[in-house]
């Protein structure tokens, strides 16, 4: 029986379970080796008027610091998919566009010293306008990102398939909703990692990075270099910890790293933290999407019209706006839909740029998609499922072109569909919302029809462009993968890709393949997965993401291995006495087929191939070594009509789940979820089955719980996992998986990608479970409680204790902190006053205070360093008083500005004799933004809590030693503390 | 209570997986970065550096911990536990054996500190049930598998080992 489509266990499991990993932070550091650590910017929008790096220059330890200015002169902008005038580098240059932005580097003799360093760089900042709403920064008088581009939208087409003018003129029904499809990331476990050396001599870069593809973008970072392509060596690791799309974004950084390599004279690594990676690595596009369509009265859909507005974050970075067409061919989805019009535009905001995420571009489509034709049963009064069967495309009509030019390989959708609703249960659940409708209880379910493609086409970026502008282009198209086997003296047989594993497993399903191919036990197979751009075969498509391992990387190898068998048949035929053509390559033997007694030890075929190469038959070729490049032929380049068959294969979902939306709380759960699939031949059944539950719960996260959130300034806001809030086993229900398997014609597997699957079926089919529960429109994600609440017409509760006076009446921008209460201190208001007016006395109260300058009347400078959860920074902050009233009350504002952000606030003070001492009450407001508003948004309200309490128990034992006869007849300070520290409201 | 200064490095002795080590930190280092850097044992992963994400889990005298939220010198004179002491005699222990047959583990960066996580639950806790396992592994962020073949693997080894089948 052959290995490919038995769920053997995996060879990579034996390392990876001891800690024995080789993942790119675990490999050796080369002699001398610096450390990086990179100075983000605090604000979304700014002007860099100045940059004074001279402290953290001076601090020991510290070797080099590297501005922009440096990196303008040392590298070219990257290149991106639109020609536009909005160049990035990969430091800011003259101005910040998002937070998290890099704007320095320093270079130390370790990461702590690095960091040490970055609070000492002082960057003078010129604030602009921030803009962070893709639909405000599309209009006309948003604040502009890129000067010289003269508008936000740097990219816009529309297309034309069929007929969709008089599709919608004789429609029976229009029906047209607009969603708003998130931000969110993967954020795989390992963050990204780069290992840089420079060789001045010949000016070459080598390069370690746990970098996934698509080695297109080895052609962007050489140019930013400014070096050919063979002076930029760069090297994967054997070992990746998860990227799902992410680590396509390392690319800047292996370019700044390489120019911190060169200008420290040293190799120098960075290890990017947590907070770096939720900030500012990478995101899914958000889009808002207004979708038509049109229908007839027997419920087919006749024609779709999208409106897509694209977010790619501050800077369109290659690949992007891929995004928005990787499922150009497949915007009719799962549907016969003859009629097409698509609006798309690109547009930039003060957000982190956006790139390769799991399931690409297929969230937001299907999002929209999906929910439409929900909405277009609830209007037909139909089954939502029932419209879906309707507009199904045939399993006869296989191959189908659709509409915008997928040719869609293999499948039956109905009959995937009928498994799926058979085996799954949808009868059960349907009964289940009965019973729970008639308890008043919301219950709900929901479907999606989805098809996933894979193998992404290299062309299809170019649909952006016109057939006119393609022509002078050139044409771009295929999807080249390329495997190498090769049996060594001992017969033993390895095996090398260009794709980069993140986990997916790809060394054992290669060890199946080949395998299979040369009769030998896929346990003796060795796969090597590091890769090295100098030695190993590579191409642009190389790497690993548009789920094309199974069908074009596997299918590579099976190509390498099959020409490796041929050759090895033909080295054995003679010794076997045979004709090749009765030669077989069962059990590590070369077999007979005749006479299966006579046979030959594919061992000793190997060595006489490398020992006697004169003694082989010629045309058996000399060297056991067999590389294979698979084009994928299918894979033309768009045509006139901008038709485009976007990927190499295209799998089938039908997901439907039953869930319960509990109205006290907004909380949902998930009764049973099912997913069906299609994605041809499975190669590894368990290895699918874990790639569909990884995608279900990045799909789920997606529905639920996952967002990289701004406030409207641009401050963000989800900087730790505690704020961005991937799934843990405590939110992930049952998942029930169900399999047809149609061959793709296309692929040497038979295998099509089906990892991203459920990250584009699973948000919306939740979406529409909750819009069935809660009987109104699912317009955006994530469905956390407070949000279903809000679709339920209740509001979260309000704050207890507004503050008094309201300054900020929305918590709009940034982090709001407002805070009231009062303390007793064991003094006279007098004597108080005289310490809240003393400099020096008031800096020996304030925790971390370095110094307290008064600067003018009533106006004082102070440093001091504060921390909030995982965050601890110096801050420089100006405080003015007013309205001086001793000793009974004072006004007083201020700002403070420091690595971890910036703030702006007021507030209040007011004195009041009490018996035993004087009772002090305060206010304040304050916006905070930057860092402290991203990773200490949650814990800010108890750290200034913490430090205000701090300040008055000093204040308390400073009174105590001033006014010492006073105590005897006082209760003891220390005795009350306990009831202040709680004391505050 | 030992006074440290914060510019010197400081000597730092324990017992690390059976085994006395010593090195030398500044108060600040963490202990994650002393057992990747400074002992060479690179299976500790750091995944968040704030506590969430679990994957730097060790054992510090029996009890699972996060070792990028403690200073190598807390260590002092405790016995710590890495995923590299799970093995036994070179072979993959019960556990380990079972999050192969379960593909529990895909990319496995997260995948030691839930193990040394798991340990200890299936050490303590031999009755634990799947509602407990997974509040448990609800201390853990794994982006890859869903948890589902995690989940597997642990009852089946809490299973194996109340029948007494425990290798």
């Amino acid at each position: 029986m052959g290995m490919v489509g038995q769920s053997l266990e995996r060879v990579e499991d034996l390392t990876l379970l001891r800690g024995g990993g080789r993942f790119a932070d675990d490999l050796a550091e080369p002699p001398g080796c610096l450390h990086a650590a990179f100075l983000r910017a605090p604000v979304a929008h700014a002007r860099i008027e100045a940059v004074d790096v001279s402290a953290a220059l001076a601090l020991p330890g510290v070797t080099t610091v590297i501005t922009g200015a440096d990196i303008a002169r040392e590298t070219k902008p990257f290149l991106s998919g639109v020609k536009v005038d909005a160049p990035q580098f990969p430091l800011a240059v003259d101005r910040v566009r998002y937070v998290g932005e890099p704007v320095a580097i320093v270079i130390a003799r370790d990461r702590y010293r690095a960091e040490d360093a970055l609070e000492l760089i002082d960057v003078r900042y010129e604030p602009l306008a921030a803009v962070i709403d893709p639909e405000i920064a599309a209009g006309d008088d948003a604040p502009l990102l890129h000067n010289d581009a003269g508008h936000n939208v740097l990219h816009e087409r529309r297309f034309r398939y069929g007929d969709p003018q008089t599709a919608f003129a004789e429609a029976a029904h229009v029906v047209e909703t607009t969603v708003r499809y998130p931000r969110n990331s993967c954020t795989p476990i390992e963050t990204f990692v780069v290992l840089a050396e420079h060789r001045p001599g010949e000016d070459t870069y080598e390069v370690t990075a746990n970098f996934q593809g698509p080695y297109t973008l080895h052609t962007v970072m050489a140019r930013a270099l400014k070096v050919a392509g063979n002076r930029l060596r760069l090297r994967t690791p054997p070992d990746s910890g998860g990227s799902f799309g992410v680590k396509q974004a390392v690319f800047p950084y292996v370019v700044a790293l390489g120019i911190a390599a060169k200008l420290a004279g040293r190799p120098v690594k960075w290890v990017e933290d947590r907070l770096e990676h939720l900030a500012a690595a990478t995101s899914a596009t958000n889009r808002v999407t207004t979708i038509r369509a049109a229908l007839d009265g027997q419920g087919r859909i006749t024609a779709l019209d999208y409106d897509q507005l694209e977010d790619c974050g501050a800077y369109l970075r290659a690949p992007e706006p891929a995004t928005l067409y990787r499922m150009h061919g497949n915007m009719t989805g799962a549907y016969q839909i003859d009629n097409l019009a698509i609006h798309n535009r690109v547009v930039v905001t003060n957000k982190t740029p956006t790139g390769l995420m799991r399931g690409f571009g297929g969230p937001q489509v299907y999002f929209a998609l999906e929910r439409l034709v929900d909405l277009a049963a609830t209007r037909l009064a139909l089954d939502p499922m029932e419209l879906r069967r309707r507009n199904l495309i045939p399993g006869e009509a296989m191959p189908f072109t659709t509409t915008p030019g997928a040719v869609l390989d293999s499948g039956d959708y109905a009959a995937t569909l009928a498994k799926a609703v058979r085996e799954g249960g949808l009868e059960e659940l349907k009964q289940r919302r009965t019973a729970a409708r008639a308890e008043g209880r919301l219950y709900g379910i929901g479907y999606a029809a989805v098809v996933e493609p894979s193998i992404s086409n290299m062309g299809y970026i170019t649909t952006l462009l016109t057939p006119q502008q393609r022509q002078r282009a050139g044409a771009k198209n295929g999807a080249l993968a390329t495997a190498t086997v090769s049996f060594d003296p001992s017969g033993a047989v390895t095996v090398a890709v260009s794709s980069v594993p993140q986990g997916q497993g790809h060394r054992t399903v290669l060890a199946q393949v080949v395998a299979d191919e040369l009769g030998i036990d896929p346990g003796d197979v060795v796969t090597v997965t590091d890769h090295d751009t100098l030695k190993d075969p590579w191409s642009i498509a190389s790497g690993n993401y548009s789920s094309r391992f199974a069908g074009a990387v596997a299918g590579a190898a099976k190509l390498a291995a099959e020409r490796l068998a041929k050759r090895m048949k033909a080295i054995a035929a003679p010794d076997l006495n045979v004709p090749i053509g009765d030669v077989e390559l069962v059990d590590g033997l070369a077999r007979s087929i005749s006479n299966p007694d006579n046979v030959i030890a594919l061992v000793r075929v190997a060595a006489k191939a490398h020992w006697s190469p004169l003694s082989i038959p010629e045309d058996a070729g000399a060297g056991l070594r067999e590389t294979a490049f698979w084009v994928g032929r299918e894979l033309r380049e768009p045509d006139e009509q901008d038709r485009v068959n976007s990927s190499g294969a295209y799998g089938f979902i039908f997901d439907y789940c039953g869930l319960e939306v509990d109205p006290a709380d907004g909380s949902i759960r998930i009764d049973r979820y099912v997913t069906a699939h299609d994605a041809g031949r499975l190669l590894n059944p368990a290895l699918a089955d874990g790639q569909i539950r990884g995608g279900f719960a990045h799909g789920l996260g997606a529905a639920l719980l996952e967002e990289l959130a701004y406030a409207p300034d641009g401050s963000f806001l989800s900087g730790t996992f505690a704020d961005y809030c991937p799934p843990t086993a405590s939110e992930l229900p049952e998942l029930m998986i169900l399999h047809d398997q149609s061959p793709s014609p296309f692929t040497p597997t038979g295998a099509k990608g089906l990892g991203e699957g459920n990250c584009m079926s699973t948000p919306v089919c939740i979406a529409n479970a909750v819009a069935d529960a809660i009987g109104k429109p699912v317009l955006t994600l994530p469905l956390t409680r407070p949000r279903v609440l809000e679709l339920l017409g209740e509001s979260e509760p309000a704050d207890p204790s507004p503050p008094r006076p309201a300054i900020i009446t929305s918590s709009g921008n940034g982090h709001a902190l407002k805070g009231n209460g009062s303390h007793i201190v064991p003094a006279s208001p007098e004597e108080v006053w005289a310490v809240i007016l003393d400099p020096d006395h008031l800096a020996a109260l304030i925790p971390g205070c370095h110094n307290l300058e008064r600067t003018g009347e009533n106006a004082y400078r102070a440093e001091a360093t504060l921390g909030a959860g995982p965050v601890k920074g110096r801050f420089t902050a100006s405080v003015t008083l007013r309205d001086l009233d001793p000793p009974r009350a004072l006004q007083l504002s201020g700002s403070a500005a420091g690595g971890l952000g910036t703030a702006t606030g007021q507030g209040e003070i007011r004195l009041t004799p009490v018996e035993g001492g004087t009772r002090v009450d305060y206010f304040y407001a304050v916006l905070i933004s930057g860092k402290v508003a991203a990773v200490g948004g949650r814990l800010l309200d108890g750290t200034a809590r913490g430090v205000i309490n701090q300040i008055f128990t000093r204040l308390a034992d400073s009174s105590q030693s001033q006014t010492e006869p006073k105590t005897e007849t006082m209760p003891s300070l220390r005795s009350r503390l306990p009831r202040w520290l709680g004391g505050a409201p | 209570m030992r006074y440290l200064t914060a510019d010197a490095k400081h000597p730092v002795r324990f017992i690390l997986n059976d085994q006395p080590v010593e090195g030398n930190a500044e108060p600040r280092l963490l202990l994650t970065d002393f057992l990747r850097r400074e002992i060479g044992l690179t299976g500790t992963h750091v995944g968040c550096e704030h506590g969430v994400c679990g994957a730097c889990t060790v054992r510090i005298d029996g009890a699972s911990t996060r070792a990028c939220l403690v200073y190598a010198v807390q260590a002092e004179g405790r016995s710590v536990e890495t995923v590299e002491r799970l093995a036994v005699n070179g072979d993959l222990n019960d556990l380990q054996r079972a999050f192969r047959r379960h593909h529990a583990l895909q990319c496995g960066f997260c995948t030691p500190g839930i193990l040394m996580s798991l340990s200890q639950l299936i050490d303590e806790e031999p009755t634990a049930d799947e509602a407990r396992v997974r509040e448990v592994l609800s201390g853990h962020i794994c982006r890859c598998t869903g948890y589902h073949g995690i989940i597997a693997a642990a009852l089946d080894v809490l299973a194996e080992r109340q029948a007494g089948r425990h290798v």
